[in-house]
């Protein structure tokens, strides 16, 4: 049959051959395709369920923290600006819907979206003041911005509870029906369930036009701008989907841990995420989910061991990273696959 | 065989064009009284430059000349100290480059400029669907915008790039990764296609392919090529502007500019010094 050969174009074709438009077109679809693979960390994510009992408000730790790396690696690792201030959001949407929750609303689906959309807003419009800039004025600028969001928390204790933190959050049953048990096993599954939504959003956004043109901005802004694109807009449009993102997981920390602290906001918190990030993988969506368990699981066995040389062991695999592993885990079994 | 491109469909909504006299007489591009200068170094000063519909001209000069710069003005990457740029009759001088674009000016770069990390094929998909308006979608994965990138293939096929449409393109080798610059470009369709040294850095054994490519560009996108290379030169240019320190000292012809004594002692004797460090 004449068609035979385009059935398996990437068995060795043959030397030469002109590529034919389909193939083309092929390539790009097979792109945003389900593989399967994908279905991998949520396995895993539902078998630690089954498997770990005792060990489940750790996971939902990790599955918010995925939340919050996965929005840094949208700003990050698709549109290329680099950011020391992520924290900012993250703690945005932990402390709107923590007050929310200590003054009486504890119900934990409006406070989540309530805690996304505050973090949006102050992406939306710290975004507008810092993304005129580019490099190393960036990354400090959006190191103040998530400074000047500590302090104001620090100062207004009468609203955050300043060092202390925020006291007695009351939140209410998801759908008024599953209570936040003290298992862990009601906060699990929500930030499971919330993380898989918003995993799903990600990934459609990264396979849009948009998603692609945020990656030709990290690649050659020269180029984006000669060809037209409106750098800025779209700079700020994936700035503030992020900062909504690292909201909804700053407030699912929140919710299912009932406490909101200044450590929300702080650059360790932003610094952390980055770490893991680059860890598991920058710009492949799911670094994320490799980096972040990796690290978490790490430090929860070794700080009970010896905190001090945590430190270390993390420094020296960065240095490793660096050294052997540009882009992460998943860049070295890329690597290992070819 | 010439390279197909589509027509650039401007927006419904448009900032309103100022007309005015030069739309009459069939000018694609024309500054008036261009000037900039960086601190005390005057790179462009009072260019009076005009490049007609469908023209084919050349804009040479020593190095340091102030060329690219002078790109990066009409194109809106640097703003001018004074002076104006028209775009097919209207006044883009306070538009930023995008609104430029859409109006039909594109550009390539003297250094390559690419997006190295991705292939041949979606660099060129890049700029259709950012001509198209479709750039900024969030709803259809890109994966299923076919006719952008059936498009984005056809171009790539009368570039004769095809059998690289899937490789990266910093995969390439130089001189193709030159005509993938030459290729997103004409993705854009444009009506003004401005060439920064299209054969710089490819040997010149290979620059024939540049030549070609050139050559066989459609008749109604006005040409302005930047070039050191003297035999791409005449043969591409029906006119030569020659820009020494920022001005332009003639213009005209190429026979005249090669026979202009004055072209011959600033520039054409420069270049002798200037090919063996190229
Ligand atoms: N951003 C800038 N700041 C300061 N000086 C600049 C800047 N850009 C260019 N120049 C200077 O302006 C002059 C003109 O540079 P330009 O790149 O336009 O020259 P050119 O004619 O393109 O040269 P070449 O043939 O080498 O490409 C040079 O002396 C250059 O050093
Ligand atoms: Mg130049």
């Amino acid at each position: 049959m004449a068609t035979e050969g385009l059935v398996r174009p990437r068995l060795k074709p043959a030397p030469r051959a002109p590529l034919a438009p389909q193939q083309a077109i092929d390539a790009f679809a097979r792109r945003h395709r389900y593989r399967w693979w994908e279905a991998l960390p949520w396995a895993a994510a539902i078998a630690a369920y089954v498997l770990f009992p005792s060990y489940l408000p750790l996971g939902a730790q990790i599955l918010a923290t995925i939340l919050f790396a996965l929005s840094a690696d949208l700003v990050l690792g698709y549109a290329g600006i680099v950011t020391l201030g992520h924290a900012a959001f993250f703690g945005t949407g932990a402390y709107t819907a923590g007050i929310l929750a200590v003054h009486g609303w504890g119900e934990p689906i409006t406070g989540l979206l309530a805690g996304t959309a505050t973090a949006a807003l102050i992406g939306f419009v710290s975004g507008w003041i810092v993304l005129r800039t580019t490099g190393l004025t960036l990354l400090m600028q959006t190191l103040v911005v998530a400074t000047l969001l500590y302090e104001a928390a620090n100062k207004a204790s009468w609203l955050t509870g300043g060092d202390d933190g925020l006291q007695g959050m009351e939140v209410w049953p998801i759908f008024g029906q599953f209570r936040f048990d003290m298992f862990g096993r009601t906060g699990y599954l929500y930030c499971l369930a919330v993380l898989f939504l918003c995993w799903l959003f990600a990934r459609h956004i990264v396979y849009s036009p948009f998603g692609r043109s945020l990656t030709g901005i990290r690649e050659n802004v020269r180029r984006m701008h000669a060809i037209g694109a409106p750098v800025r807009r779209r700079r700020l449009i994936i700035y503030t989907i992020a900062a909504g993102l690292a909201g909804t997981a700053g407030a699912l920390i929140a919710q299912t841990t009932g406490f909101v602290g200044l450590s929300f906001l702080n650059l360790e918190r932003s610094g952390g995420v980055l770490i893991m990030l680059i860890i598991g993988g920058v710009g492949r969506l799911y670094g994320a989910f490799i980096g972040v368990p990796l690290y978490m699981i790490a430090q929860n066995r070794f700080s009970e061991i010896e905190p001090v040389y945590w430190y270390f062991w993390i420094g020296l695999l960065m240095v490793l990273v660096v050294v052997f592993a540009r882009g992460g885990i998943l860049g070295l079994s890329e690597r290992l696959r070819r | 065989m010439t390279i197909e491109t589509r027509a650039v469909e401007t927006p419904a909504i448009e900032t309103p064009a100022i007309r005015t006299p030069a739309a009459a007489n069939g000018l694609a591009l024309e500054t008036r009284g261009l000037c900039k200068s960086f601190g005390a170094l005057t790179v462009a000063d009072q260019i009076n430059f005009r490049l007609e519909r469908g023209a084919r001209q050349a804009l040479i000069g020593p190095n340091g000349a102030g060329k690219t710069t002078f790109v990066e003005l009409v194109t809106g990457g640097l703003r001018p100290s004074a002076g104006q740029i028209v775009i097919d009759g209207a006044d883009v001088t306070d538009l930023p480059q995008a609104v430029r674009v859409k109006r039909g000016l594109a550009r390539t770069f003297q250094i390559t400029a690419l997006f190295r990390r991705l292939t041949t094929l979606e660099n060129v998909t890049l700029a259709i669907a950012e001509r198209d308006g479709v750039a900024g979608g969030l709803i259809r994965p890109a994966g299923r915008h076919n006719r952008v990138i059936e498009e984005a293939f056809a171009l790539l096929e009368t570039l004769g790039l095809a059998d690289d449409a899937l490789r990266p393109v910093s995969a390439l080798a130089y001189g193709r990764q030159r005509l993938v610059e030459i290729a997103v470009a004409l993705g854009l369709s444009p009506k003004v296609l401005l060439l920064d040294e299209p054969a710089a850095g490819v040997p010149s054994g290979e620059s024939g392919l540049i030549i070609e490519v050139i050559e066989r560009l459609p008749p109604d996108i006005a040409v302005l090529i930047i070039e050191h290379d003297m035999d791409l030169v005449f043969r591409l240019a029906r006119r030569i502007t020659v820009l020494v320190q920022g001005r332009i000292l003639v213009e005209g012809p190429p026979d005249a500019i090669a026979a202009d004594p004055q072209v011959r002692q600033v520039y054409l004797g420069e270049r002798e010094h200037g090919r063996g460090g190229r």
